[in-house]
């Protein structure tokens, strides 16, 4: 039963490099190497971003609970990202900002750089000095980082809801997106720009 | 001008749907081999350290640092999974420019604003990214599609601020796009 290995097991890395690459390769060939295709989302000329964000989260997580289902992998042994309430919020926040100004994220800077996109190379090294930035004033809010710490808490679970009725909304409410989305796409970029 | 119509243009992009599909299985592939999704913020974050560990060690052996837990017990920061990741996104988007005649050096933005303005705007939106993943433990991919692939409540509450705070900001960061 999986996970077959753990995240600092060496063939974890072996892996993780296919793994990347498959990655780079899906955005790229999706159109995430454009800012300009990216920011479509936050305009409604070009909702790829939404469509393809929403389709691999719900496909993940169907592809999740079936292999739980079938015996295949053990869903309390893997990863599940910790919930500081403040700093969550925070940092989404700062992170929205970030990406209208950008028009990047660091996965999709990282996968446009590899096509030769300039804008893309300076998101990263902007991305870079961010990170240092943090590092360097972290005394003055590691308190703030550090607080409100709920562990692995799960969605469902906060919502009082069940695994199964959770991700079915989950999946009604993201196909409810793309038909809207498709929609409004249509009326907005009637002008229909090439980038 | 002639040589330019003489190559063969770009080749479309995928369907969005197939892409989500697909990048939703090697997700899902991720956790099974590995227990842990993707991320690309991590590896930014680990490539940092390690340039601190060689200059400024003192630092981050202490607990002011917010990359201590990167190097406790003697660990190297860039003997992570996440480094390895980083390095294939750059090979799989390189391959997927170079199959679809995409490959070209260029700094994209909208014709309505110079080449040195969207310049400006990707250091500062980088920079803000930096510190937001930095807070958010985690960048879209991290944090945001790897916490809804798992239905963690982090995952979803990232990916909310992130769209939310994005659509309110939107109209005042207009001319930059539209």
């Amino acid at each position: 039963m999986g996970p077959l290995f753990t995240a600092t097991d060496e063939w974890s890395f072996v892996i993780a490099l296919v793994i990347g690459i498959a990655f780079g390769f899906i955005l790229e060939s999706a159109g995430f190497s454009s800012s300009r295709k990216l920011a479509g989302v936050f305009y409604g000329y070009d909702f790829v971003v939404l469509q393809v964000f929403f389709t691999a989260a719900i496909t993940a997580a169907i592809g999740l609970l079936f292999f739980e289902y079938f015996g295949w992998l053990d869903l309390s042994a893997i990863w599940i990202n910790k919930f500081y309430i403040g700093s969550a919020i925070l940092g989404g926040g700062i992170m929205g900002i970030g990406f209208i100004i950008g028009g990047f994220c660091p996965g999709t800077s990282a996968c446009a750089s590899a096509v030769g996109k300039i804008d893309a190379m300076l998101f990263l090294g902007g991305f870079i000095v961010g990170v240092i930035l943090f590092d360097a004033f972290f005394p003055f809010y590691k308190g703030f980082y550090k607080a409100n710490n709920m562990g692995g808490a799960l969605i469902y679970e906060d919502l009082g809801m069940g695994k199964y009725t959770f991700l079915l909304l989950f999946v009604i409410v993201a196909l409810a997106s793309f038909i809207a989305t498709a929609y409004i796409q249509k009326r907005v970029s009637k002008k229909s720009e090439k980038y | 001008m002639e040589e330019v119509k003489l190559q063969k243009p770009p080749k479309k992009y995928m369907n969005p749907y197939l892409a989500g599909v697909l990048l939703g299985i090697v997700i899902l592939l991720s956790f099974y081999f590995t227990r842990e999704g993707l991320g690309a913020s991590g590896a930014f974050k680990r490539g940092v350290a390690k340039v601190e560990q060689v200059i400024i060690p003192s630092h981050l052996d202490s607990e002011d640092s917010a990359f201590h837990h990167y190097v406790t017990g003697g660990k190297d920061p860039l003997k992570n999974r996440l480094v390895y990741m980083i390095v294939g996104v750059f090979i799989g988007g390189f391959l997927s420019g170079a199959i679809n005649r995409r490959l070209k050096l260029k700094l994209e933005h909208s014709p309505k604003i110079t080449s040195r303005k969207r310049a400006i705007a990707a250091l500062i939106g980088g920079a803000l990214f930096g510190i937001g993943s930095a807070f958010g433990r985690g960048c879209t991919s991290g944090a945001g599609l790897d916490g809804m692939a798992v239905l963690a409540t982090s995952g979803f509450v990232v990916v909310a601020m992130i769209f939310g705070v994005g659509y309110a900001a939107a109209w005042f960061f207009r001319k930059l796009w539209i």
